[in-house]
């Protein structure tokens, strides 16, 4: 059964298949019984922890060795522990390089090489293709993700997050393989990257019928594309690893409160939040104010020794943006990638410079204690902004500075010598007091997001800029947030996030700053600015 | 930096050679210019490399914007010889324990002459040579161990990732109330810290990137590769004057006599 492309859909089947990784009590996966057929497309489900990633990483071929097959053998905690089987056709996935291909999670480090065509070959060429036969596949696996326009010299750093996961896709196309294994391809994307990636996967997948298993948290993304959804849970003694598995519309009829439980974005589910209460629109004591700001993550250059090494500014991303940042009000940044959110959300709370215009703090912001600070908060000591204005990394693992979870907190009371009485009270409020001698490294995604808000509120500070604070959150943790930002909001804090959440926004209320991916250079103000009318009605 | 290495755009001769018979070149000369410290065989490989510029698509001002740390070393190693050398000859200037003498400046000059002479080539290579093409021909016709090769060129490109990760790690500990500020001490811990911050993702990294590249069948003994590297006439002319440039150099140091073998100790 090969296709016109050369490609034979492979099949999966496991029996009694665990695996624990080396140094872990418990294992990742246990008793798991799973058949798919060749030409599947099954979506992978169920809470964290039920082992999922383990799973395609086993069938990826890239689990480390484990211990199980070595001679004398025991139940060394140290190593690796394998049980049962896992065969791809019949074989073990180690014993078959290039049957399957993995995509993963963050597009920086699905590139090996610098230049777009010798990434895609590279697959190729570790399986021994014959170099006449590696570029007409390149090509042929560019134009299938729909990357074919790009010349095969163009740089690979200069594409976007969702070029990058399309570039992945490509590579492993290029290598032709049975099965196609996603895990989580599109939770680090903005909606127009996802539906990019969801749709170059199903023209791959009905052009070369490649099995397909994928994992993600968004069901409505993938429901349309697969034909079959199993839903894993936590591998007990006792129990089967599979929870339920059938046609999604079934699935998701039978377990869809489960699901719910589970966090799992089900389509057709928006997670219940807390309404804003305090009126929207009446206006707040004005805290931060942006004039005629343009923005840049570079620094300024210096000239050649012609021009006497002059300092030549950095080209903005975005010029000409007014803003008012107002207590007890949202700001919500949108804008296309590219189109500087990030950047100025960053220049607004005082992390990177203004290449032209200002930023001020207002009298109310900067408090009643002058120690002798500007109205510039880029110009403020570390610890005079963080008093002040709060912010949350996308990547929480940025900003942690400690190996505990309740060090963490106590952080920055501590430096700015106030009470602990707040800490208690988040950790309370963001279900972190279990974890307080963990490490901050070793949590869960949503545990992790829930982390990094709390450390920078433990700092009491009157505005807090959050950058893509839902991405790659379960349906749990978004509520979570957006529940506890909205009783910030009405509690007198102002909130400004640059998201693509629409849903999120709507939740905080406010203003909504849109970024246009504007040529800065020209001069047209970028920036639309408009409210967000049904604000406190979800 | 990732931009400062791209090649797009550069059309010049040298970028058509192939990668090793560059490398081989470059290596003869530095060779050549560290064993001895004269100004003459110096001063003639510079002026020959000079000449080279153009054929490597690069001008003085993007050399300087290139090359300048390495300029600036050169200079302020020649610059401190030059005042820290023993006084041999007229002394030109003193200033108490520093002092320069026409022998000491002419140990300085010589000194400051080799540096640029040797980083140059290293500047040309680089930019008429993609380390992409250079990691090929490396693995495929110097045959080193194309797992060695191939994993230092996937490494290469995260230090492009890190400087930005350092940028953002940087802020984001701002943001925590961590700041580059206060004494030398807190400075210190500050940096420390974000080492820290930077290795702990510089490993998460790594360890994503070897994950992709097993998961793309990278690790077997065997592989084909998408681009040959070949050699052309154009290497020969390039073994050459690389030869010639290295044979000048000091031909014309023997002649004047002032070759210098440094082992030999040379006071």
């Amino acid at each position: 059964m090969t296709s016109i492309t050369g490609v034979r859909p492979a099949a999966v089947s496991a029996r009694g298949w665990g695996w624990r990784h080396a140094g872990r009590s418990r294992p990742a996966v246990r008793g798991l019984d799973l058949d798919i057929r060749p030409g599947e497309r099954v979506l992978l489900l169920g809470p964290s922890g039920a082992g999922k990633s383990t799973l395609l990483h086993a069938l990826a071929g890239v689990l480390g060795d484990s211990a199980a097959g070595a001679p004398g053998a025991g139940g060394d905690a140290e190593d690796s522990d394998e049980t049962g089987s896992l065969l791809i056709d019949g074989a073990p996935p180690r014993s078959q390089r290039g049957r399957a291909g993995l995509v993963q999670q963050d597009p920086e480090t699905q590139v090996v090489l610098s230049r777009l065509g010798d990434d895609v070959a590279f697959g190729a060429e570790n399986l021994c293709v014959p170099a006449a036969e590696i570029w007409p596949r390149v090509r042929e696996a560019l134009d299938d993700v729909g990357l074919g326009s790009l010349p095969l010299d163009h740089p690979t750093s200069a594409l976007s997050g969702g070029q990058k996961q399309r570039l992945a896709l490509a590579g492993i196309l290029a290598m032709r393989p049975g099965l196609l294994l996603l895990d989580e391809p599109t939770a680090n994307l903005d909606p127009d990257g996802v539906l990019e990636v969801r749709d170059a996967v199903g023209r791959c997948l009905d052009k070369t019928g490649a099995t397909l298993v994928v994992v993600e948290h968004r069901v409505a993304v993938w429901k349309d594309l697969v034909d079959r959804i199993v839903v894993l849970q936590p591998g007990s003694a006792t129990e089967s690893a599979v929870l339920i598995d059938g046609p999604p519309d079934q699935v998701l009829a039978e377990a869809r409160d489960m699901l719910i439980r589970a966090g799992v974005w089900v389509p057709g589910y928006v997670p219940q939040t807390r309404p804003r209460t305090a009126p929207v629109g009446a206006a707040g004591q004005l805290l931060l104010a942006a004039d005629g700001l343009a923005v840049s993550r570079e620094r300024p250059r210096r000239a050649g020794l012609r021009e006497r090494f002059r300092k030549i500014p950095p080209r903005p991303v975005q010029s000409g943006i007014q803003a008012r940042i107002r207590a007890g009000e949202a700001l919500t940044i949108t804008g296309q990638n590219g189109s500087g959110k990030s950047t100025l959300a960053l220049t607004l709370a005082g992390l990177l410079p203004p290449v032209a215009g200002t930023v001020s703090a207002a009298a109310e912001l900067i408090g009643r204690v002058s120690d002798g600070t500007g109205a510039d908060p880029y110009r403020w000591k570390a610890q005079q902004l963080i008093s002040r204005i709060g912010t949350v990394f996308q990547e929480p693992e940025h900003q942690f500075v400690t190996g505990r979870v309740l060090d963490e907190l106590l952080f920055g009371p501590r430096h700015l010598g106030y009470g602990e009485e707040r800490v208690d009270e988040l950790l309370e409020r963001l279900r972190l007091t279990e974890l307080v001698e963990a490490n901050p490294y070793t949590l869960s995604g949503g545990e992790k997001r829930r982390l990094s808000v709390a450390t920078v509120l433990a700092a009491h500070p009157q505005v807090l800029v959050l950058d893509e604070p839902t991405f790659g959150q379960d349906a749990n943790t978004w509520a979570e947030l957006a529940s506890f930002l909205s009783e910030l909001l009405d509690a007198g804090t102002a909130v400004v996030s640059v998201t693509h959440d629409a849903e999120f926004s709507a939740v905080l209320g406010g203003t909504e700053l849109r970024l246009r991916a504007g040529d800065a250079a020209a001069g047209t103000p970028a920036v639309t600015d408009r409210g967000l009318p049904e604000a406190a009605a979800s | 930096m990732r931009e400062a290495l791209s090649l797009r755009g550069n059309h010049a001769l040298l970028t058509r050679a192939n990668p090793l018979a560059k490398f081989t070149a470059v290596m003869l000369i530095t060779l050549v210019l560290a064993l001895s410290i004269d100004w003459v065989s110096a001063s003639v490989a510079l002026a020959c490399e000079l000449l080279l510029l153009p054929l490597a698509g690069l001008t003085v001002a993007l050399l300087w914007q290139r090359g300048w740390p390495l300029i600036l070393a050169a200079a302020l190693g020649g610059w401190s010889t030059a005042i820290l050398a023993p006084d041999a000859g007229a002394v030109l200037f003193d200033a108490g324990i520093w002092s320069i003498s026409a022998g000491s400046l002419q140990l300085g000059v010589g000194f400051m002459l080799r540096g640029l002479a040797i980083a140059l080539p290293a500047v040309l290579l680089m930019s008429c040579t993609d380390p992409t093409d250079l990691a090929d021909a490396l693995a495929q016709k110097a045959k080193l161990p194309q797992r060695f090769v191939l994993g230092t060129l996937a490494a290469m490109r995260l230090v492009g990732i890190m400087a930005e990760q350092w940028q953002t790690i940087g802020m984001a500990r701002r943001a925590r109330g961590v700041g580059s500020s206060g004494n030398p001490y807190q400075r210190v811990r500050a940096t420390l810290g974000q080492s820290f911050g930077l290795l702990v993702q510089a490993i998460r990294s790594a360890s994503r990137l070897a994950v992709t590249m097993e998961a793309r069948g990278f690790g077997g003994a065997a592989r084909t590769w998408a681009r040959p590297s070949t050699f052309s006439g154009l290497d020969a002319w390039v073994l050459l004057v690389g030869v010639s440039i290295a044979a000048a150099a000091v031909a014309a140091a023997v002649s004047t006599g002032t070759w210098n073998l440094v082992f030999l100790n040379h006071q």
